[in-house]
């Protein structure tokens, strides 16, 4: 069977010097790694959630998969089609495939479009012919939940779950059998989120997509995703199965992060892992486990030696000295 | 009643807007205790932002205070003058907003800004500084004397939060007033900073009105909860009241479409249907009458009585005038 999406060692640099600055330090590094080696592997009408903390680069990684950012190294293979090194206008028929939903909702429309210019733009853009516009925007609105009249309205006019849902039928203008939705959720009030995820949801099972969805939000990863990854400081810590994972985390640090997620009820006792620190600057990455500076349980092998992937048969992996102890 | 640091009473606000008054806050009655941490809950549009602006007596130019107002302590603060006012922030009551980054002076050193804001007290500009010092070791924040000559963009957004804690907590106010603190956060910050605010709140015994739509947050922080909707306090009571016994249907629905609260693996999360009511042309009845599962006919024509429900648990719905309280 064909990979549907996978992706290995990706890793995308950013300079973090100018050329000039960089010769005169005779600096002959003067990059940081975004996103430092990840691999993963999106399967036909699957959920893969990508979850981490601000700058743990989880929308660097997101937009290397869809050419928004070139990945240096490393190989994104769509449907058996090597991604890196693509040139835009070679990626562009692509993304007709790879639809994206961007972070802010309402920021990521132009102000001065209607909706309905807003949501046909794909076809114009890639050049498909259509016979009628409005009939178009009519029918996306319609597999989006919004009423017909809202063609003429403009960003402005709309709340921010509304936004969403415009963004969405944005990305299904041209029938995409992916979408990476960055941070779907992100300013959205719980009662409006949870219509958000189901439309989601509804969509992927009726047309069969697959999503790639980037958040931080844990307790909704676990409700709408089928594998997911956590990423620290641009690498994959812990990978797996959603429910495997919330089960039993392996990593210190996906054990906080779920320990951090607290029940909404006051006599919940917290046997929470709380973390100590801040997050290290991806210039001056921690040696040994990158994750040893906040670690509550680390031992001295952890500031010295890099630790292993350990993989279970189910697909569970997990990078932690404490592991490879039990 | 001077056990109350704070008192809002029967306040309502309108805004001046091109098609007319715009009644943001209709009637809102909350009281802050000494020494409390009260939680105001409550999604975009229910008012809690007007609400702060009363509070802190800093409200839109097209505002307008229809009835009732705000005591802080013994001090009805709509009778102020604007010096008197001025002269209470950032004395008895200060503020911590939302986004560290943006609530800083990017161009003044942390220090500097910690010592601006003690202009009040007549110590030396050393023993200010050597003040500022302390409060920033009490936030957690490592090597304190040297880090208060770095200025804003040195610091990551968790520090930053905590640094404008510390400032807030500096002047050892009365009342500490957050603002959604934790929202640009992450999740492991998030946490560092509850229990930082615990901590401090039970060594100062200063009150704090804390605003989040964070409900695992309010359960954990607060020992008070309001719950607001489009401009309306539809229940209040205290955090197990809320958490354990939610007597308004906004308040079971806001608590069901928690996913943190789902713990089976759904498909189909619960939302609350329907959208927030024009404050313009009020709806006379219920406010959430629209939205309602259990609404009825008397739910769109009268507005509910505030009920009861025990000491300092009140709910406003109809659904509690023949069942009384759900307490048995």
């Amino acid at each position: 069977m064909l990979n549907f999406l996978e992706a290995r060692d990706v890793r995308v640099r950013f300079r973090s010097k100018s050329v000039i600055k960089s010769l005169i330090e005779r600096d002959d590094d003067p990059f940081l790694d975004a996103v430092c080696g990840v691999s993963l592997n999106v399967k036909p009408g699957e959920t893969f959630a990508i979850v981490g903390e601000s700058g743990s680069g989880k929308t660097t990684l997101a937009r290397a998969i869809t050419g928004l950012v070139k990945a240096q190294e490393g190989s994104i293979r769509y449907q058996d089609k090597e991604l890196i090194g693509l040139s835009n206008s070679q990626f562009r028929p692509l993304r007709r495939d790879i639809a994206m939903m961007f972070q802010d909702p309402i920021g990521s429309l132009s102000p001065r479009q209607t909706v309905e210019a807003l949501i046909t733009e794909p076809f114009k853009i890639h050049g498909v012919k259509v016979d009628d516009y409005a009939e178009e925007a009519r029918k996306l609105l319609a597999m989006v939940g919004l009423p017909a009249h809202f063609a003429s309205r403009y960003p402005f006019q709309l709340s921010g779950g509304q936004a969403r849902r415009v963004g969405v039928a944005r990305a299904l203008a041209l029938s995409p059998k992916l979408i990476v939705a960055d941070e779907p959720t992100a300013g959205l009030d719980v009662s409006v989120q949870g219509e958000i995820l189901n439309l989601l949801a509804k969509l992927q099972s009726e047309l069969g997509l697959s999503l790639l969805i980037i958040t931080h939000n844990l307790s909704v990863v676990r409700h709408i995703s089928d594998r997911m990854g956590i990423m620290y400081l641009g690498r994959f810590i812990e990978q797996g199965k959603t429910d495997e994972i919330f089960e039993q985390a392996k990593h210190p640090y996906t054990q906080a992060l779920l320990s951090a997620n607290h029940d909404p009820d006051p006599d919940a006792h917290s046997d929470r892992v709380e973390l100590q620190g801040e997050v290290p600057s991806l210039l001056q990455r921690p040696s040994g486990c990158e994750f040893h500076t906040r670690c509550p349980y680390v031992k001295d092998i952890c500031r010295t030696k890099v630790p292993e992937m350990t993989y279970s048969a189910s697909g569970h992996e997990a990078q932690c000295h404490l592991i490879e102890t039990n | 009643m001077t056990d109350l640091i704070l008192d809002v009473h029967n306040l309502s606000i309108d805004y001046r807007t091109p098609r007319g008054k715009l009644k943001a806050l209709r009637n809102i009655n909350m009281q802050i205790p000494k020494g409390k941490i009260v939680g105001i809950v409550g999604e975009s549009g229910c008012g809690k932002s007007t609400l702060i602006g009363a509070i802190i007596n800093l409200l839109a130019s097209n505002a307008e205070v229809v009835q009732g107002g705000v005591k802080l302590a013994d001090d009805e603060l709509f009778e102020l003058s604007n010096k008197q006012m001025q002269s209470l922030r950032g004395d008895r009551f200060s503020m911590v907003f939302q986004d560290p980054m943006t609530s800083l002076n990017p161009v003044v050193s942390i220090g500097n800004q910690m010592i601006d804001i003690q202009y009040r007290d007549k110590i030396s500009k050393k023993e200010k500084a050597a003040k500022a010092a302390m409060m920033l070791d009490r936030v957690g924040i490592p090597d304190p004397e040297s880090r208060l000559s770095q200025y804003p963009h040195e610091f990551s957004g968790g520090m930053l939060q905590r640094i404008a804690i510390a400032m807030a907590l500096l002047v050892e106010p009365e009342l500490l007033i957050a603002d959604e603190p934790t929202t640009a956060l992450d999740a492991t910050l998030e946490v560092q900073i509850i229990y930082r605010l615990k901590e401090l709140q039970a060594s100062q015994g200063c009150s704090i009105l804390f605003i989040s739509h964070h409900l695992g947050v309010i359960a954990e922080l607060c020992d008070e909860v309001v719950v607001m909707y489009s401009g309306e306090v539809v229940e209040k009571g205290s955090v197990r009241d809320i958490f354990h016994n939610p007597s308004h249907p906004y308040t079971q629905k806001l608590l069901q479409c928690d996913p943190a609260a789902i713990k089976q693996k759904t498909r189909d999360l619960p939302t609350i249907l329907g959208s927030l009511p024009d404050l313009i042309e009020v709806p006379k009845g219920c406010i959430f009458a629209e939205r309602c599962d259990a609404a009825t006919a008397t739910c769109y024509e009268q507005r509910p009585k505030a009920h009861q429900l025990n000491e300092n648990h009140v709910a406003s719905c109809h659904l509690l005038d023949e069942a009384g309280a759900l307490y048995a």
